[in-house]
C-alpha cells in the first residue's frame, strides 16, 4: 500500500511499515495512526518520539520488553509498563508505535 | 599496473601475493576490508613500508571512514583518495588487477 | 514479543550457555551484521548469552565509524543497545586488539578484554558456540 502525504506518495511494505525511513513526517504519522484506528494525543507522541530517539541513537527499533524497560528508565514506572503501553497501542506498542514512528519492525521481536 | 586489494590482510593472503607479484612502479589501492592493511600500528605495516620505495600506495577514503579509521594512524606515505580519484586511477592505468 | 509472557512460567526451563563468536570485519561481508541480529533475537529466550570479538571481529567495535560515504547503515551504534537487551558478557581478545594497534579505549562500548589463555577457558565452558 501507500500513503498520500503533502503531495508525495509514500510506499509501505505488505505489513504497512514505510520503506524509506527518511520520508517520515508528523503529518504522515497521523495518517498511519488513523489507519491503525489511533487518534494521536500527547501520550502517543511521547512514545513515538521516544522510539525515534532510540532509533537515532542505536539504529534499531527495540523489542517490546526492551522498549518497556527503556521507557521505565527515562519516563518512570507509570509509563514503563505493558498495561500503559498496550492501552495506547492495543495491537502491541512495539509493532504499532514503530509503524507510526516510521521505523522498521522491532529487532528481536518473535 | 593498478592492483586492487579488497580483503583484510589478517584474513586472506591477497596483500602478500600482490606484494610478491607487483613490479616496480605499480600502484596498489586498498579498498573495502583491504584498508585495514594501512593501519600504521598493525602487524602488516612493515610489509607495505618495505615496498614504499618502488610502488605507490593508495587507500579509499570512504572505506577508511566507514570503518572508523579516519582518526587512526595510517602508514605515512599512503595517499587517501575518493571515488573520483579511484575512477581517475583506473583510467590512467593500462591494466587493473583485482586480488579477490 | 508479549506472547513470551503467556508461556507456562512454572515449567522447568533449561538455561544453556550460548557464545557468539565474531571473527569478521564489518561492511566487507554480511557476517558481522548477521551475527548482531541473531544475538538480539536470541536475547529474548532467557539463555546465558555471551558475545566474543576475535581476529578481525574486533574491528566491528572501532569508534568513529562513519558510513555516509559507502551508503550502508552504521550498525556500530547498535552494539550500545546490547545492554538494554540484557547481553552483558562481552569479551574481546587482547591479542587481536594488539595485532591491529587498538586498545579498549578505541571501542564503542565497555568490554572485558581477555588474553587468549583466559578466553580459551570461558569458551570451553559453553554449551553452544556459534561462529560468524
Amino acid at each position: 500500500m501507500a500513503y498520500e502525504c503533502d503531495g508525495a506518495t509514500i510506499e509501505t511494505d505488505e505489513e504497512g511499515y514505510i520503506t524509506d525511513i527518511s520520508l517520515w513526517s508528523r503529518e504522515l504519522a497521523i495518517l498511519i495512526a488513523r489507519e491503525e484506528n489511533i487518534e494521536m494525543d500527547d501520550d502517543h507522541w511521547e512514545v513515538v518520539n521516544f522510539l525515534r530517539n532510540y532509533y537515532e541513537e542505536y539504529q534499531i527499533a527495540p523489542a517490546v520488553r526492551v522498549l518497556t524497560k527503556a521507557i521505565k528508565k527515562t519516563l518512570g514506572a507509570d509509563k514503563g509498563n505493558s498495561k500503559y503501553l498496550y492501552e495506547l497501542f492495543p495491537y502491541g506498542p512495539a509493532k504499532q508505535a514503530c509503524k507510526i514512528a516510521g521505523l522498521p519492525k522491532p529487532t528481536g521481536c518473535i | 599496473m593498478l592492483h586492487l586489494i579488497n580483503k583484510s590482510p589478517f584474513e586472506r593472503n591477497a596483500l602478500d601475493s600482490c606484494l610478491r607479484m607487483a613490479k616496480s612502479g605499480s600502484a596498489i589501492l586498498l579498498i573495502e576490508d583491504g584498508v585495514y592493511a594501512a593501519l600504521a600500528k598493525a602487524a602488516h605495516a612493515e610489509k607495505i613500508i618495505r615496498r614504499m620505495g618502488d610502488c605507490s600506495f593508495y587507500v579509499l577514503g570512504p572505506d577508511v571512514a566507514a570503518r572508523g579509521l579516519s582518526d587512526a594512524p595510517l602508514i605515512e606515505g599512503i595517499d587517501v583518495i575518493d571515488y573520483e580519484g579511484f575512477v581517475d586511477m583506473v583510467a590512467e592505468h593500462d591494466a587493473t588487477q583485482s586480488w579477490l | 514479543m508479549s506472547e513470551m509472557n503467556e508461556f507456562d512460567e512454572s515449567a522447568p526451563t533449561v538455561v544453556k550457555r550460548f557464545m557468539y563468536v565474531n571473527r569478521r570485519a564489518p561492511y566487507g561481508t554480511i557476517y558481522a551484521l548477521e551475527c548482531l541480529e541473531v544475538v538480539l533475537v536470541a536475547a529474548a529466550f532467557d539463555q546465558d548469552v555471551s558475545v566474543v570479538f576475535l581476529d578481525d571481529g574486533v574491528c566491528q567495535l572501532k569508534k568513529n565509524q562513519d558510513t555516509t560515504g559507502i551508503g550502508m547503515k552504521n550498525f556500530s551504534k547498535t552494539y550500545g543497545a546490547l545492554d538494554d537487551y540484557d547481553v552483558e558478557k562481552i569479551y574481546v581478545e587482547k591479542e587481536s586488539l594488539a595485532a591491529r594497534g587498538l586498545t579498549a579505549d578505541d571501542l564503542v562500548i565497555p568490554v572485558e578484554v581477555l588474553a587468549a589463555d583466559d578466553l580459551r577457558e570461558v569458551m570451553a565452558q559453553q554449551d553452544v558456540v556459534i561462529s560468524f
